[in-house]
């Protein structure tokens, strides 16, 4: 028979105590965690990032990762998107009853992977099994605390003339769960994008460019993260929708449901303001990475609609770039 | 030599910068010898997506103007019928399926979204078959079909009703709200103070129905009509073919998306909407009010999985009308546009909408918000 997580795993008696050890403890083995006190204590100085987010995909396992990948790349990535440098993780598992042992370990075993790209360390962490139905297979919540240096990225920086750069092709995540969800069913070998995007920050911020933000292009992908801009730095964002990269499968998939790709969520994609004198240099340095395929300078900041983003076509019209509303929901016909 | 047929291959011509300077170039020729000022109305709200998506609207010559329709299957539902929507959702034992957008449409009171989340098991369906295999999924719990849509959706529920009269599944049934195309128009044309005087007609509705449909409407009222498809290429090009025969005074119908339509259409289609569905004595459509013949329900004969007939002790039928200050009728007779409106973009918003122009993003007032004044600018 295969093995599951029982609500004992969470019980807080031996069960737990052999969960902890078997499974995190190996796969997340640092010095801190080991100690296994009531709490972690840390060494940092000066200014700390700290962020926190919660991860409830399905499927747990998707084509390009899993549930555990994104809850580390997605945490790392959001102290990462502050210039800090990402130290510590904590890490929440609530585990519905009955859970394959298997895939947990699949599970813990691709977020230690992951947490190598970074460097970050898991420190700290919970374990509650709920009883069937109380949850939908694993959800996890991770927090990551960094360090800022004298990294001072801000959405309200953005100026006039900035140029807006996007890291790769948008839409890959949210096409890639939309296609495998029950009841559509499309086949495709896209793979979501997820992927930990500090060594991309970090090998930016070594290059002294004047760089004004960056954000990860999660929920409500680039529509979101640009409109947000815009506003918190009371700036028009133009758009020339023919330089904003799309793989053929998501704008096949796009085509297929009646969706935008700007609206599709990322998870390993992000989008950079910077001064347009730098934005070359910055361009090439993301061409370095295997992150940051299509890597692509796709608009500017302007005066001409304060708070609004526009997208401009190639024949002269231009429409407002506006956030997605809602439920992500097929039109009808 | 590769062969491959990619999906890209079908849509990007017909997006192409080039083909659609020289279409906008070729339409100001032939504005320019127009003595009257062309208001050409866009029925289906796929169109009208698709023009407020491409900026069309802006790089049209001043004498020519869209004028958005009523081809919004969501848009046009009355807050009643939705009301017994979220009647049937409630129902101890029910599972209420229906297509994407009907899901956050508020009635009088909820919208379904809302009522999911007050415990009731409202699912979005991508294909109206797959009602079916939740019937059988679920024998215990009654499975009630919300099937929208014009002409085009209307076959997929009759090919369900086709399967399932054939399934001996006993646990599924539909709420027929399929509305026809040409008796909205007629509605319009014949309120006497529309300014319309050129159509394009719907895309897919076409594929179903062939154009012919539309020969008794161009004749009766003397305006062209052309059936085009939805990418900027087809929308430009037919306004090019309106233009021409408005230089003609044509009252002719004709095809420009035949890559898809023909004059007969789908004649399969056709006999199994006609096996299954007869027309509504009427129909109250939001934003245009009672319409004779236009709309479908299923035959007597099948009654036994017609929703309205198993349930209708369940379902209340009052008319529920929308705001006072909403002017979705008069937009949709092309005497206004949504700026024109009061409440527009205030008390007015895709997430609260107060008239059925908000309410999908078909619908005119639900475009010009999201795509937003640039519009306006270059649309008078």
């Amino acid at each position: 028979m295969t093995r599951q997580v029982q609500l004992a795993h969470g019980g807080g008696g031996e069960e737990m105590e052999g969960l902890i050890r078997s499974l995190f403890f190996k796969y997340f083995n640092n010095d801190i965690l080991l100690q296994a006190e009531d709490a972690a204590t840390l060494h940092t100085g000066g200014k700390l990032a700290f962020s926190t987010d919660s991860f409830t995909v399905s499927p747990i396992f998707f084509n390009g990762g899993d549930i555990g990948k994104i809850a580390v790349a997605g945490s790392v990535n959001d102290v990462a998107m502050m210039g800090a440098k990402p130290l510590y993780m904590s890490c929440g598992f609530i585990i519905e009853e009955g859970l394959a042992y298997e895939k947990l370990e699949r599970i813990v075993a691709s977020m230690a992977e992951e947490l190598e790209k970074s460097g970050c360390s898991v420190v700290c962490g919970d374990t509650k099994v709920v009883p069937k139905g109380g949850c939908d297979e694993i959800f996890i919540n991770t927090a990551v605390i960094g360090e800022l240096g004298d990294s001072a990225l801000s959405a309200s920086k953005i100026r006039e003339d900035d140029l807006i750069i996007v890291s790769r092709d948008i839409g890959r995540h949210g096409a890639c769960i939309m296609a495998q969800r029950e009841g559509i069913e499309i086949e495709t070998d896209l793979q979501s994008d997820c992927a930990t995007l500090s060594n991309v920050t970090e090998a930016l911020l070594e290059k002294d460019l004047d760089i004004k933000a960056f954000r990860d292009a999660t929920r409500g992908g680039l529509a979101a993260v640009l409109n947000e801009w815009a506003q918190q730095s009371d700036i028009c964002i133009e758009l020339e929708e023919r330089d904003i990269p799309v793989c053929d499968e998501v704008q096949g998939i796009c085509e297929i449901l009646g969706f935008e790709p700007t609206d599709f969520a990322n998870e390993g994609t992000f989008v950079i303001a910077v001064d347009a004198a730098d934005a070359q240099e910055c361009l090439q340095t993301l061409q370095n990475f295997t992150e940051c395929p299509d890597a692509a300078i796709i608009g500017k900041a302007t005066t001409k609609h304060p708070r609004k983003v526009i997208l401009q076509n190639a024949w002269g019209s231009g429409r407002f770039l506006e956030q997605p509303k809602g439920e992500l929901l097929p039109r009808i016909c | 030599m590769k062969m491959d047929l990619q999906l890209k291959d079908l849509f990007e011509g017909f997006r192409d910068p080039r083909v659609i300077r020289s279409l906008k170039s070729q339409i100001e020729q032939k504005a320019q010898k127009l003595d009257k000022k062309l208001y050409v109305m866009e029925v289906c709200g796929g169109h009208t997506h698709s023009i407020m998506k491409y900026g069309l609207g802006q790089i049209l010559p001043e004498n020519i103007e869209f004028v958005h329709g009523p081809g919004c299957p969501v848009c046009v539902m009355p807050k009643e019928r939705i009301d017994q929507a979220i009647d049937l959702a409630r129902m101890e034992d029910t599972i209420l399926v229906t297509l994407g957008d009907m899901i956050r449409v508020p009635g009088s009171k909820y919208s379904l979204a809302q009522v999911r989340a007050q415990g009731a098991d409202v699912r979005a369906l991508y294909t109206p078959l797959d009602a079916l295999k939740i019937a059988k999924e679920n024998p215990e719990k009654n499975v009630v079909f919300f099937a929208i849509g014009f002409e085009t959706t209307t076959p997929m529920s009759a090919a369900l009703m086709e399967q399932l009269t054939q399934s001996g599944v006993q646990n599924l049934f539909l709420h027929i709200n399929h509305v026809l195309v040409p008796p909205p128009i007629e509605a319009i044309m014949d309120s006497g103070d529309a300014k319309v005087n050129a159509f394009i007609a719907p895309s897919h509705v076409s594929v179903i129905t062939g154009a012919k449909i539309y020969k008794p409407l161009s004749k009766r009222y003397g305006t062209p009509i052309v059936v085009a498809g939805f990418e900027p290429v087809d929308i430009l090009e037919s306004i090019s073919m309106l233009a021409d025969m408005a230089l003609q005074n044509s009252d002719d119908t004709a095809i420009q998306y035949s890559r898809f339509v023909s004059d007969e259409g789908n004649l399969k289609a056709q006999k199994m909407i006609e096996k299954y569905m007869q027309t509504r004595e009427h129909f109250r459509w939001r934003g245009l009010g009672d319409i004779p013949q236009s709309a479908l329900k299923l035959r007597p004969e099948y009654a036994r999985y017609d929703a309205e007939v198993r349930f209708a002790e369940h379902l209340s039928d009052t008319p529920v009308d929308d705001h006072k200050q909403c002017i979705c009728g008069d937009i949709l007779k092309a005497r206004a546009k949504p700026f024109d409106c009061k409440v527009f973009g205030k008390a007015c918003t895709p997430g609260t909408p107060l008239g059925s122009c908000m309410v999908s993003s078909e619908g005119a007032c639900n475009a010009y918000f999201r795509f937003g004044n640039l519009t306006t600018e270059g649309q008078r």
